[in-house]
């Protein structure tokens, strides 16, 4: 079976000549499905460039990456879209949901873009929303929830198309910790449940909630350990 | 996805944000409206000045004496020793359709200057004029009550008159004049009819007018020798300057005229006048396009900034909505009914404003709307709408979804 992902050689160069700066300097990196990985480093040290080639939302300067075994690079626009849009759930540091509009519509987008309508649209919506708990909230938008309210609603718009993938930058970065750690279950739910999560942190007490910890510096990773899962 | 969906979602986004849409139409409204009323009150008053002008009558041409009354001196008196009065022959012979094919009626014209008077009520019009029926048609006086004289009232002489309405209301405060009878310079006349106001020319009130058979008022007050002027009236504007040629070679025969540079008789031609309307109107439409120009520039500058600052402010959203899979033509589709919606109601509030305006007076002139006008507003503004909606948007759904999401 091959790994859900498969990145080869990947390099980023910023600039030319001896402006160049490598964000990426030649990672090799496979993950299997199912899989629960966190990755660490500094700032500066390339995890962020390396999580947004993996979310198919950057491009790389050379080498390759195969995405549940589909070579990302050579997609077209409408094809990315689609990968973008059925294969990876993305949750960003800063949630990016959509302003004035309602949990529920938030959650709801990614499934209109595949063409689902209306009733099962909204069920699957409204059962992403349970999962993360926030049944109560559905009809609230972005400026009347909370930090990790708004994060959680980011979690179920990533959840509600059933990727192969889910992909979080930073996820707590901005949350309190009762939040950080809420967040957290539900990732070790969502994984216990067969999905693969693949996490950016830089606080430890994270990254210890992941099977896998891959640790970054100037666009290199510098090790792959597996947790022992030490009790939490 | 369907495109029903993306309207939708087009609708929601307007929805979304109501101050920004509510500005954004305004603006297009505003800029499409101001440039129909601006159009419309240059044209509007453009049309006054052309109205002005015409009431004045185009297409006559007044011939009036050169003997005396000017200067004095020797040259005038040797000149007035050889030439000849206006005679009712010349009128009758510029009538001619042989000789003067271009020429619609002639009309004689002996003025007095007499008080009228009705009891203790009196009134000096500024003009009395003795004339042929003809002259209400050749200087463009119509009847508003009554009747006109007739040839056979000329013929026979009779002391009726047509007057304007300040010798009315002067005469006949409150009552209806036709019917009744006034003195002029002691002769009774009866009153037949009123002209329809004419209002002032800025020189003197066209209402202020008594109007009698030519014979009458020789007969009774200025003598037979004495006409003032010829009232020609030209077939039309067209042919004025034929006409004009016409009564030349008439009255030089007429009058035995051999030198045409020392002709005993002058004419006022109405042709002038018509050059000053034409090229009035020239002046009015360059101005009118200037203001046309500039007014759809700003209006235009106003839509594009409008819409720019909208897609420029939504990048960002452009940019979550591309990680999550939106595809680009799914994003553009959204953005361009977005902004064809609001340039087409923004155009259609402007429209409907425009035309709202144009039913005030603005200082003093009634606006006129040119129907060209309304379209080219409202298209153009749809058009920058459109394109200034749409271009930043499909360049911003063009972005690998990470830089839009940098966009700040």
């Amino acid at each position: 079976m091959h790994p859900v992902i498969d990145v080869q050689g990947a390099v980023k160069q910023y600039g030319v000549g001896d402006a160049a700066i490598f964000a990426l300097d030649g990672v090799d990196l496979q993950i299997k499905q199912g899989e629960y990985v966190a990755i660490m480093g500094p700032s500066g040290s390339g995890k962020s460039t390396l999580m947004n080639i993996m979310g198919a939302l950057d491009n790389m300067t050379s080498g390759k990456y195969f995405l549940d075994g589909i070579e990302i690079d050579s997609l077209g626009e409408d094809a990315l879209a689609l990968v973008r849009g059925r294969k990876i759930g993305f949750i960003f540091q800063s949630f990016n949901l959509i302003p004035r509009t309602t949990a529920l519509a938030n959650v709801e987008l990614p499934l209109a873009y595949q063409g689902i309508k209306g009733k099962e649209r909204r069920e699957r919506a409204l059962a992403a929303l349970k999962v993360v708990g926030l049944s109560e909230r559905v009809n609230h938008e972005p400026t009347q929830l909370s930090g990790g309210q708004q994060q959680r609603v980011a979690v179920a718009r990533a959840l509600c198309t059933r990727p192969a993938l889910l992909l979080a930058d930073e996820p707590t970065g901005a949350l309190d910790s009762k939040s950080t750690h809420d967040l957290l279950d539900l990732f070790d739910q969502i994984n216990a449940a067969g999905r693969t999560v693949v996490l950016i942190t830089h606080e430890d007490d994270v990254a210890s909630r992941a099977k896998r910890v891959v640790r970054m510096r100037d666009g290199k990773i510098i090790s792959d350990v597996l947790n022992k899962r030490a009790s939490v | 996805m369907s495109i029903f969906e993306i309207i939708r979602f087009a609708i929601r986004g307007l929805n979304s944000n109501k101050l920004r849409t509510t500005l954004t139409t305004l603006g297009i409204a505003i800029g499409v409206s101001s440039v129909i009323i601006l159009l419309a009150v240059g044209n509007g008053s453009s049309k006054a000045v052309q109205a002005g002008i015409e009431k004045l009558g185009t297409n006559t041409i007044t011939i009036q004496s050169n003997r005396g009354g000017f200067g004095g001196g020797r040259a005038s008196a040797s000149r007035a020793a050889s030439s000849k009065p206006l005679t009712v022959g010349d009128a009758v012979a510029l009538s001619s359709p042989i000789n003067a094919p271009d020429i619609k009626q002639a009309a004689p014209v002996a003025s007095a200057s007499v008080a009228c008077a009705v009891g203790t009520n009196s009134s000096t019009p500024g003009t009395f004029n003795g004339t042929w029926p003809s002259w209400f048609e050749a200087s463009n006086t119509s009847i508003a009550t009554g009747t006109y004289f007739t040839n056979d009232d000329v013929t026979e002489g009779r002391r009726v008159a047509v007057i304007g309405s300040t010798v009315a209301t002067d005469l006949f405060p409150g009552s209806n004049p036709v019917g009744q009878v006034m003195r002029c310079g002691g002769i009774p006349f009866t009153i037949i009819g009123t002209t329809e106001k004419k209002g002032s020319n800025g020189f003197q009130d066209g209402d202020s007018l008594v109007v009698a058979p030519l014979t009458a008022v020789q007969r009774s007050l200025t003598g037979y020798n004495n006409l003032q002027s010829i009232v020609v009236q030209a077939k039309s504007a067209k042919v004025q300057d034929l006409a004009q040629t016409e009564i030349n070679t008439i009255m030089d025969s007429q009058h035995k005229i051999k030198n045409t540079n020392n002709r005993d008789y002058r004419t006022l031609n109405q042709a002038s006048l018509l050059q000053t309307t034409s090229s009035s109107n020239s002046v009015f439409t360059v101005l009118l396009g200037m203001v046309a120009a500039i007014s759809l520039l700003v209006g235009g500058i106003g839509i594009t900034n409008i819409m720019l600052v909208t897609v420029i402010e939504r990048t960002r959203e452009i940019g979550i909505r591309k990680a999550i899979g939106a595809p680009k033509r799914a994003i553009m589709t959204q953005f361009l009914i977005e902004a064809t919606i609001l340039s087409l109601v923004g155009g259609v509030i402007g429209v409907i404003g425009g035309f709202a305006g144009s039913h005030f007076k603005i200082v003093g002139v009634q606006p006129i709307i040119i129907p060209a006008s309304v379209f080219l507003a409202f298209g153009v503004s749809i058009l920058i709408g459109v394109f200034f909606g749409g271009y930043p948007a499909s360049r911003a759904a063009s972005l690998r979804p990470i830089e839009a999401l940098r966009y700040e």
